[in-house]
Order: C-alpha cells, then structure tokens, then sequence
C-alpha cells in the first residue's frame, strides 16, 4: 500500500509521517511540492511544519503548490488525505476542509501530551479506533486555534464531521474543542495534534497514533 | 568615493575612525605594519570585526591552550579550531557539537537575540558536513521578579523556540537559572547537535586555484552590522546610544531550505569547503576559509546580492545578515550546485575563486579595496596576556560559611524550606518555558528536558543514540572558580550518566564578565584551568567551545558563568533510564555519600538569600565510579529511575521524580533530615530498582555508597518525621511560579467570528 507524504519548503514532519506509515505496515512515498505527480500512491499525508515559514498565513501559500491542485482533484475523486498540523491548515486554505486555524488564544507555541476524544470513527482515517475512545498524543503548534462562525460550526457539528475534540484541557483555545475534523465524504481528515508522533514506545507519549495510519491501509483495500 | 587600496597608498595620513569601531591605537598601528600603509576602509572594517574579542580571543587565547594540552582522545574525530569539534560515537557516525552566546543580542532584542543564536550554532553544526538533530538553550536572567526579567525572558524563549521549532529541531533540554547578576546582562547560550557519517566531515578551508568561491542563502543587507565588535565586545553604558541596528533579524524558513540544501550539496559532492557567515560575515568566512587554505581568494563585493542597495563595501563586509553559507567549489561543479540551490529556492551566487597567491584580495566594481594576508585577518590578530588578580573580597566570602546560617528545627519548618526550594523561580517547573519548544520533530527523541539529560536516537535499526546535558552553576563558580567549573563537568557528566550513556566529550560556554577587570580575568583563568584539569580526571576530550566575555554593566560583572556540556552515547537507546517514577513498590536508593555541604547552594540562597562559604567538595574519582556503575545498571535493567542530585539535593530530585508520573513514596531519611535534604554534595544519584538486591551488590563491588530510602506508592512523599507532603499540594506549589511571574492564559474567551468571515468548505 503506497501512502505519499508530500513535502513542501518548509516541511518539518515529512520524516516521522513516512515513518508512522512504515510502522503500520504502509510503504511511504516522498512527493514533492512543485511536482505534478502523485506517483500512483493509494493515500496522502500532508505533514506537520512551517511550510513557506507560516508567512502570509499558515498554509496559504503551499495550498497554492502546484501538487496541491492534483491532490484537491484526486481527493474529491475519495483519495484518502490526512493534513497534520500544517498539513491541516494546507487543507483548510485549499479548501478541503472547512474552517480556518488562528493564532493561539493564549498567543504561545504549545507543546504538550494531549487528550483527544475520538467522535467518528466511520472516517478513512480512524477505522481502528472505537467511538468515544480517548487517545493520547503529542500537540504543538502557535497556530492551532480552530474557529469558524457560530451558525457555521453548527452546521459542521450537525453534519457530524469534528473527528477529534480536546479532552482534560484545550491547548490553543479552539472553538468548541475542535482537534481535528473531516470532509462530508470523511474520505479528508485534517487535525492540529500529531499522531505521528506517538507510534513508538521508545519516542512517544504512547502508540495511540498508529491507529491513523492502520485504519488508512484497510480504507484503501476496502475502496 | 571609494576608498581604494591606490588611494590609501596616496594618503597615508588620513583619519581614520579605528576607536569607534573598537580597534584600540596598538592594534590599529600593528594593522599599519602589517599592511605597510593605513588600511583601506573595507580593510579596517574586516581588521576590526575580526580582532574583536569576539571573533579573535584575544583575551582568553592564552588561557584555552590549556585545552589543546589534554591528552589525545581516540573518540575526537576533529578537534578545537574548527566550526566545531566531532566525535566518533561508533557504527561509522560521527557527532558534532557546540555551544554558543548570544547575550548581548538578546538583552538589546529578545526575540530576535535568541532566534539568531540559535541560528548561528546550527549553522556551525551544519558546516561541519553533519545534519543537525537537536537543541538546547541554556539561559540566565536577573531575578525573576525584576521588570527587566519580564522584558527579556519571554522574548527569548519565544524566540528560541520561534526559531527551533521552525527549524525543525527538536528541543532536548537546557537550564534557566535567575541571579540578581544577570540583570542587565542574561545570558543565552545555544547548543545544538548534528549527526553524520565519518566519511562526511567537511572543513572550512578554500583549496585548488580557480577553484569558485560561492556564497548562498539570504541576501546581505544591513542588520548586524559590527555585531560582533560593537555589541558582544563592549561593556554595556547606561548613557550610551541605543544599540538595536547592530542586532541581526532571523529567517528561519530561509535557514531550513539552507539545511536541506546544504545536505543535498554534500550528498551529491559538490562541495570542497564550507564556511557559515556569522559574527564578522563575509569578513569572517572569507578570511578564514583562505587563512586555512593552500593559496589566496579573490571576491569580486559587487557579486553579492544584497537587500539594500545602498549599503557600502565596508559594510557589506561587515554585516552579520543571517543564513548565509560560503562555499568552495570545483568550475565543473558549479552548475550542479546552482541547481541544488534553485530546487530549494536558495539564492546563490559566484563571488570569486581561490587564487594562487597568498593574499585575499576584494574588488568593488573593479577597483582593489583590499589587499591582505589573510591569515593577519583570522588567525594572527592580537593576543593578549592581561593582568589576574584574585577578587579582593574572595576571601570575606569564601570565610562567610553557610554553617551559621538559621536551619529549620521542626517538621513543619523543614517542610516549608522544601516547598520554598521547589517552588523558587530556579527549582520550579520550568514547563512555561518547555512548552513553547518543539520537543518531538523528527521522532527521534527518547528523552527530553525535564529529564537529566536530552537523549537522541541517531540509528532506527540499532538504537544507537546519544545523551545530552549542560550545567553552569554560577554561585559554586563565584566562590571559587577552579572548583566550581570542574563541580559543572561533573554535574553534566553525571547527568548524561543517570541516563546510563557513556560520557564521551566536553564542550563549553564561559560566560564572564569584562577582561580588562584583572580580577574577572583571574576567574576566567581559574575556570579554565579548572575544567582542563577536570577533563583530564574524567579522560575526556574538550572538542570546542566559546568565550562570553563583557557580560557587565558599568562595574558590576556577572558571576563566573562557565556553562558545560557533555555527550555521552548510547550503544542502545531502549536501555535508557528516565528520571520519574512511573510504578508503585519499587526501592528507593541513594547512591553516593552526603556530607554537610551547603556553601552556594540552593537552601542557602533561597531560604536566606546567602552566598558564601566553600562550594561542595570535589571528587571526580568517585563520579567516574558511578557513572560507570549506572552505565552497567542500565545496561542490565537494574534500576527503572535515576535522578542526579545537584541544585536543592535530595528535596529537588524526589519532588521532580515523583511529580513526573504522579507516584509519591513513602522514605525514612538517614542521619539529621535537613543534611539529607538539602546538602548538595556530589556524585550522588536517586535510583529506583525492583531488585534492591541486585543494585546493591553491584554499587558495593563498585565501592559505591549505598542508603536505602524507602519504597514508591501512594500519592504523597512521606517522609519519615516530617508532616506527608500529598503530591497535589507539592505539584500547585512548585508548578504555579513560573505561570505567575510570567502569566498563563490556559483559556480565554473563545472567539467570535461574524458569520462568513470564514471560509467554511
């Protein structure tokens, strides 16, 4: 199963989301910003970073990466994406995800073992989890603080598409404690915290982020 | 009018502005000799920044030969004079580590202070051939309630972590530390680490004629200009001009296309030596890279592309604009390196060739503005022997013992002294600051700060890794330097141990007041004196370091300040020890013997705001002893904790093990409980072990003391005779300080958007 991980100038997560995917049993494959070519992969990490340094606004610029406009068709033909930290805020400036990420409330980097609670677990991402269940990994970021507008996030949580809420604490102020959230055919899922990064006893927090990348080898046999 | 070196020739009687640019008249007339004319402007430029204390040592050069002079190491791959030293830690890697100030930068600019040193070490890390890996920052701040330390602290950790983070880098660990000494003067040290083959260890030196000489990375503009000679090499005066253009601004980004671009270019062979531009610039890279070649250079100025195109020769000679590289490289090489560049988006250009003569000669649109021996530039500027003497009021303090100092007498007192140590701004949580670095980036790291010790695991398939720790106890240094530089080896040698890696080498950052003050410079000679002599005892190599010196305003120097860092290597990561107490039953054991040793320690200072008497006695015999028996403990998973005793004794590191996971313990202490807890003798270590029998033995055959303390569990720290300190309270108290002094905002109101702001689909 090829998984590609995209990396763009500023990319700093590339090497640890090839090697979750390696962990789960994928085979990673390095794409590259200014290439048009998803080199035939069955699914798509965009990792966490400084992608362009943050400059402009967090995302706006590698959304505009020539990759970028391949991966938006492929993914509104069901081509599984995950967006990871920046990858997160890549999507939601490409317009995949809904919502935009802000500066933290509390204006810090914030790095720190977070609770999430899992909200859907029908999504190409988070097959392996079970509803409601809490998982532990790490977050860090400065510009994680997901909002939207009142009757626009009502209708995001009406559509049941927030994957991920912050549990025992909301690291960045957030709006409604919203983690991470998905497309209307749950084939996308962008979040702020890092699964990535909890793959190994040896690194991590715990290994409660492998799930991401086993859950995302059996969406892709079953499609 | 430029002033050329014709021109120069033809007015040998001209004014020129040396005092200002911090040449005093002796070095400006030896420029003179050197040159048999006056320098041009360019060149007094490069003489100036380049015999800078800063950039040439010149007061401490005859004091670091002491370095040179221990006994050859067969781990040091490379040693002192280059970028920075490298290690052999087996398998065919090769690590490369240093650390280094930016002080000065970061009291007149926090934010950007910090972000450039930490830009600066890197991109000496990656000179040296090697990818860096990780980061640490060691800081010091006046006391924490002090105006000044609310300007200052929050800027610099915002911008070593603004930096880091964007870099990539995770952070592994450091000190923050508060002294009424560093107001007016913090220090920011920054160390950073990188890792490569043996095969890849690349030198600053321009070799072969025709060779190109390339410059790549940010474009030259006006930031930082005299950097290195008017900010780190001048005492600070209260009356004089503000000082901020003289701060370099960061690009991280900018600096993370650098690194990848470098390690493609290195990768693919296209480089034959490599500078990074730091204090001094140009002048630094050029000079150097021709001083440590066969033949000469020749820089064509006008080739260099700048941000702002009124900048003049002298100072695009002399900025210290970030993110810059300086390369040699082969004609038939340069477009494959032009190339690497573009796929990257780093900017590069041709400024020049290696040359066969022995001079460095630069051109500005056609006409010769220098023409120098380069080696008068960057290795043969002044030395000074300045004059020592032993600080008039050493003696007065050195007199002044801790033993008549007030001590607690009953449980309730003992345990409020406890909570006072734990909760003062030095023995405090320091997760307001680790929080804002990026501690996971690149999946490597298996133990961070608050562990001993930073450890990386540098192979996937074989574990192998390396250990981490810098120390830099000021107070043991102010009552005696000698001592107190060899009590910081052992600390960071200790706390690499606790992690159960063999400590392998020793780099440093000396942190000191003005050299001119023959009684700083006399600690300056002590301390170095004292961490050859402590080198030697432990066998290890000092592969580089690098000198802080002028860290006072007006009369009032810093405390002797010599930061130390020591690696060590992990032959398999998995065996490390982690320093908290994750499981209930297991023993508590203090390895290593406890005497009355209170003279600077964090008891005194905190609890009574003393300072005086004699630091804690030395040994390193018995360090070695039990950094060897915590290696052979870790390798046979004996022990599941180890936490090194150091500032706040025993009362520091039971509060940081139990905290870490929530597992209290229940403990009789042995002898008179204020020693216990409070002493800071060293070559101690708190383990926790299931099999107490086994350690035991094994600390006995190694001749090491042995106290059993009590067993983990619970949800308190109950010490025999003292009132139960339930870990709640203990978290609140020694979590809440930092938070208070420099606030902490977990939530605020969430915000409002207006309804169509945001895109949301």
């Amino acid at each position: 199963m090829r998984i590609g991980v995209i990396t763009f100038p500023g990319s700093l997560d590339d090497v640890d989301a090839a090697r979750a995917v390696r962990l789960a049993g994928g085979d990673p494959v390095a794409l590259w910003h200014g290439d048009h070519d998803l080199k035939d992969v069955d699914a798509v990490v965009l990792p966490g970073g400084f992608s362009y340094g943050d400059y402009l606004r967090a995302g706006a610029i590698a959304a505009r990466s020539p990759l970028m406009q391949d991966v938006v068709s492929a993914a509104k033909q069901g081509l599984p994406v995950l967006g990871i930290c920046n990858g997160f805020q890549v999507l939601c400036e490409a317009g995949l995800l809904p919502g935009a990420l802000t500066r933290n409330s509390h204006l810090h980097f914030r790095n720190r073992d977070q609770l999430l609670r899992v909200e859907r677990t029908d999504t190409a991402w988070t097959s392996d989890y079970a509803d409601g269940q809490e998982i532990l990994i790490p977050v860090k970021n400065g510009e994680g603080r997901y909002v939207g507008s009142d009757a626009d996030l009502d209708r995001l949580e009406g559509e049941n598409r927030v994957v991920f809420r912050y549990v025992g604490g909301n690291p960045n102020g957030s709006s409604r404690d919203i983690a991470g959230v998905t497309s209307e055919n749950g084939r996308v899922v962008g979040l702020m915290p890092h699964p990535e990064h909890a793959v190994e006893d040896l690194t991590g927090p715990s290994t409660d982020g492998l799930g991401f990348f086993t859950s995302v080898l059996k969406a892709v046999v079953n499609a | 009018m430029i002033d050329t070196v014709q021109n120069a020739e033809k007015t040998p009687d001209d004014e020129q502005p040396y005092a200002e640019l911090g040449l005093k008249d002796d070095e400006y007339a030896r420029i003179r000799d050197i040159l048999g004319r006056r320098p041009t402007t360019a060149e007094l430029a490069m003489y100036s920044v380049m015999w800078s204390e800063h950039c040439s040592y010149k007061s401490s050069k005859v004091h670091l030969r002491r370095f040179g002079d221990l006994p050859t190491s067969d781990a040091l791959l490379v040693g002192i004079g280059e970028n920075a030293g490298v290690v052999d830690v087996g398998d065919g890697y090769a690590v490369t580590f240093k650390v280094e100030s930016h002080n000065h930068p970061s009291y007149v600019e926090p934010y950007q202070g910090a972000a450039t040193g930490v830009g600066g070490i890197v991109r000496d890390i990656l000179t040296m051939g090697a990818r860096p890996i990780a980061v640490m920052d060691s800081l010091r701040f006046g006391r924490a309630d002090a105006p000044d330390t609310a300007r200052v602290l929050p800027g610099v950790v915002a911008g070593v972590g603004g930096y880091g983070n964007c870099l990539g880098l995770p952070n592994i660990g450091g000190e923050l530390l508060f002294d009424e000494c560093y107001t007016g003067n913090p220090l920011v040290n920054a160390l950073c680490v990188g890792v490569m083959k043996h095969e890849d260890v690349h030198l600053a030196k321009a070799e072969g004629a025709g060779n190109k000489v390339i410059l790549f990375g940010a474009r030259t503009g006006g930031d930082g200009i005299g950097g290195v000679s008017v900010l780190a090499s001048e005492t600070f005066d209260a009356e004089g001009p503000a000082k901020r253009p003289a701060v370099q601004v960061g690009d991280p980004f900018t600096e993370k296309l650098l690194i990848e671009a470098c390690l493609e270019l290195f990768a693919q062979d296209l480089v034959t030596g490599i500078q990074d531009l730091g204090g001094a610039g140009l002048s630094c890279a050029t000079s150097e890279l021709a001083s440590a070649g066969t033949g000469g250079m020749h820089v064509d100025l006008d080739a260099v592309p700048l941000r702002d195109s009124t900048l003049t020769p002298a100072e695009i000679l002399m900025s210290e604009s970030q993110e810059r590289m300086c390369a040699i490289v082969e004609p038939g090489k340069v477009e494959q390196f032009l190339a690497v560049c573009r796929k990257w988006d780093v900017r590069a250009a041709v400024i020049g060739e290696v040359t066969d003569g022995d001079r460095l000669t630069v051109d500005w649109h056609g006409e010769r503005i220098v023409d120098v021996p380069p080696r008068t530039v960057a290795h043969e500027g002044p030395v000074y022997e300045r004059p020592m003497a032993r600080p008039a009021d050493l003696d007065a303090l050195q007199a002044d013992d801790p033993a008549r100092l007030p001590r607690p007498t009953t449980p309730a007192e003992l345990q409020a002294h406890w909570l006072a140590v734990v909760s003062s701004p030095d023995g405090a949580d320091k997760s307001w600051v680790t929080e804002q670095y990026d501690r996971y980036v690149r999946g490597n790291t298996v133990l961070a700060q608050p562990e001993d010790a930073g450890v990386v695991r540098i192979d996937e398939q074989s574990n192998r890794g390396i250990a981490l720790s810098l120390d830099g106890n000021a107070r043991f240094a102010r009552l005696d330097p000698y001592t107190g530089a060899q009590l910081n080896l052992a600390e960071a040698y200790r706390n690499v141990a606790a992690t159960g890696a063999k400590p392998l080498a020793v780099t440093n950052c000396l942190n000191f007041g003005s050299p001119e003050n023959p009684e700083v410079m006399w600690q300056f000679a002590e301390a170095v004196r004292g961490l050859a002599d402590g080198c030697r005892a432990l066998g290890l190599p000092v592969t580089g370091g690098n000198v802080s010196l002028y860290n006072q305003t007006g009369d009032v120097a810093i405390n002797p300040t010599p930061v130390i860092g020591v690696l060590g290597v992990h032959e398999d990561v998995r065996t490390r020890v982690p320093a908290g107490w994750r499981t209930a039953g297991e023993t508590v054991l203090l390895l290593g013997e406890t005497r009355p040793d209170f003279g600077g320690s964090a008891w005194a200072s905190v609890v009574h705001g003393h300072l005086g008497g004699r630091p804690p006695a030395l040994d390193l015999a018995a360090e070695r002893t039990l950094a060897d028996l915590l290696a052979a403990l870790a390798k046979q998973g004996l022990v599941s904790s180890a936490h090194d005793l150091a500032d706040g004794g025993l009362a520091q590191a039971l509060t940081e093990s139990a905290l870490r996971y929530g597992t209290g313990a229940r403990l009789a202490l042995p002898g008179d409980a204020f020693t216990a807890l409070f002493s800071e003798s060293t070559a101690r270590v708190v383990v926790t072990t299931a099999d107490p029998g086994g350690v035991k033995l094994a600390a006995e055959w190694a001749g090491v003391p042995v106290t059993e303390l009590g067993t983990t569990g619970g949800d308190a720290l109950a010490v025999e005779g003292l009132p139960e300190l339930p870990l709640a309270e203990l978290r609140a108290a020694w979590t809440a300080t930092l938070p208070a002094l420099f606030g902490g905002p977990e939530h605020s109101t969430p915000l409002t958007v207006p309804a169509g702001a945001v895109p949301t689909s």
